[in-house]
């Protein structure tokens, strides 16, 4: 079986009085795609942002249970969330790259963390760039605005932003959801690149993305995993009859 | 919410089942003109076998169409690549009763024919395993189809013991020797049909419970990783 590099363990999360997730248990193999699905609502993007904590950052925020990353229970009271964050990156799911030059997009990271020195960024930049196969593009386009690129190359360059900052653990969370079909194909493939050295987990209202880039799939419903498993077992064969209904678009 | 996918899932399931009551029709009828000696009817079924490659085509392109289109999932997956090959064999099927009602034809002209009592045992055993593994398709019953499979064998030892006769047959009078082949072929095309029938319900049982149970392979089969939960 997989290393686990996420475990949760009776995770559950509450917006004030509202409950959005509830008593999670997963564990998410190292190197791996997991891809979380389910209707809007049924707390998908809410589980990701549990990752990294984002989920701090919206008031009234409560979370019972654990998540263990790598080891390490990331809500106890003493956990840096920076490093966390550096640890575990996220993509969104319109590319935000910052107002700046393609170069300053990536180093703007390393700056605010201190991590490397000003000699070793131009390495840095174009180690980042060529994993997501923007080099050979932008080499000669360094310092135009981040924001005069494709919206492709933009969300490429986030994806760069985050591995600068060698993480482990990559969450996305629609990231192709602002991208035409030959774009998103491109950001599924260089997800398989990724995969050799990071692990992956998506969030994706589209199912054939799912079924196309992923290795498991949660199936989440009303806040909690009705199913999990291997991705080809959850397309071809589910056990839920939920999720059944679901993947072939028959729910509600 | 009803999808169209759905309404063309059931339009694919019921040409199907019209298909399926076609070859049902035909092969009782190829079996009752070789046991009856009845050229007319054995001459109808050679006609009508049109009529099952047409809806053979016809259940080819739904498919191909559905697939390219629709990008099927779990159980609609399962339903189509079953559907895919339940067509394939009862193609086949068809042609079977082709072959027993050329058969037939040919013993209807013989003066010296003789009868083999294992043949009317298993065209009775081959009607009713098809009629089982359509029933099981039609209902999505894999009990239904389960049985079928349990009666494979049986159609394989009267064949055997047809061969036997036959050979017996020929040796004590060469008269009979153009009969004998005749019978023997009419056997020989009844116990592929059971063949096909059984294929027919182990698809049904693929479909239904996402099982494969073609070539015993769920015995053979060395236990998969565990899912990561």
């Amino acid at each position: 079986m997989d290393k686990h590099v996420i475990e949760t363990r009776q995770l559950s999360l509450f917006y004030g009085a509202f409950q959005a997730l509830t008593n999670i248990d997963l564990n998410i193999g190292e190197r791996r795609i997991t891809a979380l699905i389910g209707p809007s609502g049924c707390g998908k993007s809410t589980l990701v942002r549990v990752f990294n904590r984002m989920n701090d950052l919206i008031e009234g925020v409560s979370v019972t249970g654990s998540v263990v990353v790598q080891g390490e229970n990331i809500y106890k009271p003493d956990t840096d969330l920076i490093t966390l964050r550096r640890k575990v990156g996220m993509v969104f799911q319109r590319p935000n790259p910052f107002p700046l030059s393609v170069y300053k997009n990536i180093t703007f990271g390393l700056e605010i963390h201190r991590k490397g020195s000003n000699v070793e960024f131009p390495n840095i930049v174009e180690q980042s760039l060529r994993n997501v196969l923007l080099w050979d593009d932008l080499k000669d386009r360094l310092e135009d605005s981040a924001m005069r690129l494709t919206l492709e190359q933009q969300q490429r360059l986030c994806i760069a932003r985050v591995l600068a900052m060698k993480p482990q653990i990559i969450l996305m969370d629609e990231p192709c959801s602002a991208l035409d079909p030959i774009a998103t194909l491109k950001i599924e493939e260089l997800m398989q690149q990724l995969k050799k050295e990071y692990t992956i987990v998506i969030v994706t209202h589209n199912m054939q993305q799912a079924a196309r880039a992923s290795d498991f799939t949660a199936f989440l419903y009303l806040g909690q995993v009705i199913e999990y498993g291997e991705t080809k077992r959850i397309f071809a064969a589910p056990t839920e009859k939920q999720t059944e209904d679901y993947i072939t678009g028959r729910f509600g | 919410m009803e999808r169209h996918f759905q309404k063309e899932l059931e339009s694919l399931k019921t040409t199907l089942v019209k298909m399926g009551s076609v070859v049902e029709e035909n092969l009782g009828e190829a079996i009752r003109s070789a046991l009856e000696k009845d050229a007319d009817l054995a001459s109808k079924v050679v006609e009508k076998d049109k009529r099952v490659d047409a809806l053979e085509i016809e259940n080819d392109n739904a498919i191909i169409d559905l697939l390219a289109l629709q990008q099927p999932l779990a159980s609609d997956l399962r339903f189509i690549l079953a559907a895919l090959k339940i067509n394939n064999d009862l193609e086949r099927i068809g042609d079977h009763a082709v072959n027993i009602a050329q058969s037939a034809l040919v013993l209807c002209k013989l003066t010296d024919a003789v009868t083999i009592d294992e043949i009317p045992k298993m065209a009775a055993i081959t009607k009713a395993m098809l009629k089982d593994a359509l029933d099981g398709f039609i209902l999505l019953d894999p009990i239904k189809a389960k049985g079928v499979l349990t009666k494979d064998d049986e159609i394989d030892n009267l064949n055997r013991d047809v061969a036997k006769k036959v050979i017996e047959l020929v040796k004590n009078n060469s008269r009979t020797i153009e009969c004998g082949l005749e019978l023997n072929r009419v056997s020989r095309n009844l116990e592929r049909v059971g063949d096909l029938a059984t294929n027919i319900a182990e698809e049904v049982i693929f479909h239904t419970q996402a099982r494969v149970v073609k070539h015993h392979a769920e015995e053979k089969k060395v236990p998969p990783e565990n899912d990561a939960k």
